[in-house]
């Protein structure tokens, strides 16, 4: 089968599967609702409860989860062929934990700006992770003229357990309620309550995609490595830097929308690579639309299992990618 | 995979070995000292009892608090000796204390402490009849028994007295936030149905639109607050927790965004950063006259 057909049979399969967990999820809640009032549009907005759950609570989380999911699917994918590392996530190279401090300082010093409608917290964990994403590149470009994973990834490990530090310390300060908030926020939530978040997160999501298309081929090359990578033309530097700085954004991005949930961009890329094999151009689409198809299903377990109450969805992912991990662990022996 | 089997097995005979050994420790440790004469030196880590203690005329004798302290005023002059996670073991002991106030979770503060032959009031955070009865017994300990029943009575009729004040008034609908995110509607903890501060509720004549939650703490996600529809909305925070005065208003808009909402449709939003309702201490009679005035405006003038 040609390339192009196995493209189009790929996209379309998986396509169809978020399609439709995007159309069942926002249905499905803890409360029901009647969907003929919802788009019962004579009544007045602010009268219609329905309408309001449907459209302020289930449809932005739902979208949510749906961009979370297929940013650390995809940002998995690319960190796992940029490192040739089966074992790497998105959160390997200190970016959500960076993120994690920007949000963790947020909440502990009750900073109240607002940037586009976005508040403190979220704000703050972009500009952490923007701030780790800078501290890993310079370290890795300081002492070699390309980009040195082996340094990237010593310094991406060495950045997440300092950033860890940092959290601690500032935590050991902080008030119970904000040390318990703080956990909270690291659990991940989904329960964004407006489109601004989304809205101002399109300029990353679309850059970082964008740069993804164009990475499946230079990806393909990488996993034979960079000397042969090179030898058939690939301006290998170039590559990892284009790697690096896309997923890096994808994570940034998707962490200060939904929190650092974790498991994601390890299971979907593992799953997705046993369906459709190793080639960048096919694992990359559908990684990422079965991301988004994976969290959004996980976040509808979350707020259903114990309705009334709430699960936080990073829970549920952790506990079907904690066994997943050491299942592909133990198999990969 | 044979050699892992092998290498698990004195892993896990290892960590049996300590869970044992830490059954043990807990089971075997004695649950508090038998009060022999009433104490003269006195250290209160939990500042909810620092307030009881003072109420009931022990004041004088306590000699250094928590490092949240901040009632009464004289408190401040006090050395603090750390809280409920980083109690200074050695500062308290230096200061040779005979009772201190421990939170009922400080395993470990408790067993030091009783190795070194301190005596102990174990304090469990729970229900609004526990306040009184907390004052209670510690009027019983500290030696102050007469002014610590008068001082519960006191607060039990006052208690009563809200109650029927509003005993022939509808009972509105409310949600009682005690955190969220500054400026967003993200990260809602509410109370749940159990905890002082759903009893408060109940006295001040409103219903916990969480009631069914037997939970003290609810994060409240945005589908839960519009389905629950209150017709009332207090937050409720520490006094140290005020939003600035010129980002109230911001701070109350953000709420528009569910305008289903009737408390958000009909105004009905309040603010009380108020430690007498978030400290569950002998103020809070005033603190529920202060969220029943709040839910009822028209008794409480």
């Amino acid at each position: 089968m040609s390339l192009q057909r196995r493209f189009v049979r790929t996209v379309l399969g998986f396509g169809a599967l978020t399609f439709v967990t995007l159309l069942l999820a926002p249905l499905v809640g803890p409360t029901p609702i009647d969907i003929r009032r919802v788009f019962d549009f004579s009544i007045p907005f602010a009268d219609n409860t329905d309408a309001q759950i449907f459209f302020i609570a289930r449809l932005p989380r739902t979208l949510a989860g749906a961009t979370v999911g297929a940013l650390f699917a995809a940002a998995g994918v690319v960190f796992q062929g940029l490192l040739r590392n089966a074992l790497a996530t998105p959160f390997t190279l200190g970016v959500s934990t960076g993120a994690a401090l920007g949000a963790v300082l947020a909440i502990s010093f009750n900073w109240s700006i607002a940037v586009l409608g976005i508040s403190a917290v979220p704000v703050a964990a972009f500009a952490g992770s923007l701030a780790a994403v800078a501290i890993v590149y310079a370290l890795a470009q300081a002492r070699h003229r390309g980009l040195s994973t082996t340094v990237l990834l010593l310094a991406g490990v060495t950045m997440n357990a300092f950033f860890s530090a940092m959290i601690l310390f500032v935590q050991y300060f902080a008030s119970f309620a904000d040390v318990y908030r703080t956990l909270r926020w690291l659990m991940g939530d989904l329960d964004i309550s407006s489109y601004q978040p989304l809205v101002a997160s399109v300029p990353a999501i679309a850059i970082a995609f964008a740069v993804f298309a164009w990475l499946a081929r230079p990806l393909n090359l990488l996993s034979l490595g960079p000397e042969s990578a090179d030898s058939r033309g690939l301006d290998v530097t170039r590559a990892q830097r284009a790697a690096f700085l896309s997923a890096s954004l994808a994570t940034g991005a998707a962490v200060t929308i939904g929190g650092p949930i974790g498991f994601i961009g390890i299971i979907i890329p593992h799953l997705v690579r046993l369906l459709v094999g190793p080639d960048h151009r096919l694992v990359l689409p559908a990684a990422a639309l079965f991301g988004a198809a994976f969290l959004v299903a996980c976040d509808v377990v979350a707020r259903t299992i114990f309705a009334p109450v709430e699960l936080p969805v990073g829970i549920i992912t952790a506990m079907i990618g904690g066994p997943f991990f050491l299942w592909l662990l133990i198999r990969r022996r | 995979m044979a050699t892992y089997k092998k290498a698990l097995v004195p892993f896990l005979a290892a960590a049996l070995l300590c869970l044992v050994a830490a059954t043990r420790a807990v089971s075997t440790f004695p649950n508090s000292e038998i009060p022999k004469s009433p104490p003269s030196r006195i250290i209160s880590l939990v500042p909810a009892v620092t307030e009881m203690l003072y109420a009931i005329g022990a004041g004088p004798r306590v000699v250094a608090v928590s490092s949240y302290d901040t009632y009464p005023p004289e408190v401040k002059k006090l050395p603090t000796v750390g809280a409920l996670l980083d109690p200074n073991v050695e500062r308290i002991l230096s200061l040779k204390p005979d009772l201190v106030v421990v939170y009922g979770s400080q395993d470990d503060l408790k067993q030091q402490l009783s190795k070194a032959g301190v005596g102990i009031f174990d304090y469990r955070h729970a229900g609004l009849p526990d306040v009184t009865a907390t004052i209670r017994a510690l009027g019983d300990r500290t030696g102050d028994a007469a002014r610590a029943r008068d001082l519960a009575s006191a607060i039990e009729r006052g208690l009563d007295a809200i109650r029927a004040r509003v005993k022939d008034r509808p009972r509105p609908r409310t949600l009682l936030v005690f955190g969220r995110e500054r400026l967003s509607l993200r990260g809602i903890y509410a109370s749940g149905g159990i905890g002082f501060l759903d009893d408060m509720l109940a006295v001040a004549g409103g219903t916990n639109v969480f009631a069914d939650m037997k939970l003290q703490a609810v994060q409240a996600s945005t589908e839960q607050i519009l389905a629950s529809r209150p017709e009332v909305i207090l937050e409720t925070r520490a006094a140290n927790s005020a939003f600035p005065a010129g980002e109230r208003q911001a701070e109350l808009s953000v709420w528009k965004a569910l305008a289903s909402v009737p408390a958000v449709r009909n105004g009905r939003l309040h603010f009380l950063f108020d430690d007498r309702i978030v400290i569950p201490g002998p103020r809070i009679v005033e603190g529920t006259t202060a969220m029943a005035r709040a839910l009822h405006p028209e008794v409480f003038q």
